[in-house]
């Protein structure tokens, strides 16, 4: 499986990312930087975390504008995945690809530490590998994470099973404790806390192997006969 | 040409916990009976003028400047001071 890591001026998760599914995986990746790069014979685009633009304006707002998101609409579009993580989780809310947006935590602080979710739906891509209910522990960092969508959106998300994982401990004053959400479709994942961080014990948590396992998996049993 | 203010708040009734820490630092220096604090962002534009002028702002605060998930806007609308 062949997967693209967007870098955009500020990106600072792309060589994790990168780690993840080249290193542990043992995937096919490249990181491409954002100007005139070709999404077309990509699997998957991943969209790393990091301060793209300087979170200028509005976090994501900027990189929400660039030629290489209308790429990644399309591929979206043509029902391939797209993981955006952290910021890149705010690049596909500012650019319409997921519902909400994100607000200033509400204690005001810029976090980092390890978190727990509970995985919501298992019946995704991105999530087949866990039990519904599991708890995971992913690491956090983020200053704006406070996930915001009025209440005829968030009812829209629960009708369609679209919250993939929630916060045990809300700790950014997130609505109704969301921590990841998909677009209707399923191929879509936006994720706050970092999977691509907790891929090896030694590093605190591989809790997020069974989320790229289970995306390579799947799309094996799709694309490749013999698998 | 026209200046072109345009200003950003948090819709009402989303809570603003910038705003709500700049409360609490407020009522720490002593100044009490301030009941509400919100932040908000002013854009100024110098932009060329025509009929759909206000199309062409509105367009751009939907589209970018503003969030229309958690953000209202409005704007005003002057002769720009010529440098």
């Amino acid at each position: 499986m062949k997967f693209a890591v967007i870098v955009f001026p500020g990106s600072n998760c792309d060589r994790d990312m990168y780690h993840a599914v080249k290193e542990v995986l043992g995937e096919e990746a490249d990181l491409l930087w954002y100007e005139n790069s070709n999404l077309e014979n990509y699997d998957a685009i991943l969209i790393p975390g990091g301060f793209s633009y300087g979170d200028y304006l509005r976090c994501g707002a900027v990189a929400a504008t660039s030629d290489v998101m209308k790429q990644v609409r399309e591929h979206a579009e043509r029902g391939k995945p797209v993981l955006g993580v952290c910021n890149g989780f705010q690049i596909l809310t500012e650019s319409g690809l997921l519902p909400g947006a994100f607000m200033r935590n509400q204690n005001v602080s810029f976090m980092c530490h390890q978190e727990e979710l509970v995985v919501e739906n298992n019946e995704t891509v991105f999530t087949s590998g866990y039990e519904k209910g599991e708890i995971v522990r992913f690491p956090i960092a983020h200053g704006e994470g406070n996930y915001f969508c009025d209440e005829e959106a968030l009812q829209q998300l629960k009708a369609n099973n679209q919250i993939v994982f929630t916060y045990k401990n809300n700790p950014n004053g997130s609505v109704s404790d969301i921590a990841g959400i998909m677009n209707k479709e399923g191929n879509v994942l936006g994720l706050m806390p970092h999977p691509e961080r907790a891929m090896e014990a030694i590093l605190g948590s591989d809790d997020g192997m069974k989320l790229f396992k289970s995306l390579v998996e799947n799309w094996r049993k799709t694309y490749v006969t013999n698998a | 040409m026209k200046k072109v203010t345009v200003y950003i708040t948090l819709k009402a009734g989303v809570l603003d916990p910038q705003g709500k820490a700049i409360q609490e630092s407020l009522t720490a220096l002593g100044y009490e009976g301030v009941t509400d604090t919100r932040v908000g962002k002013v854009i100024e534009l110098n932009m060329e003028d025509g009929p759909d002028l206000e199309v062409r702002i509105k367009d751009m605060c939907n589209k970018l400047l503003a969030n229309p998930v958690m953000e209202d806007y409005r704007f005003e609308v002057e002769e720009a001071v010529q440098a």
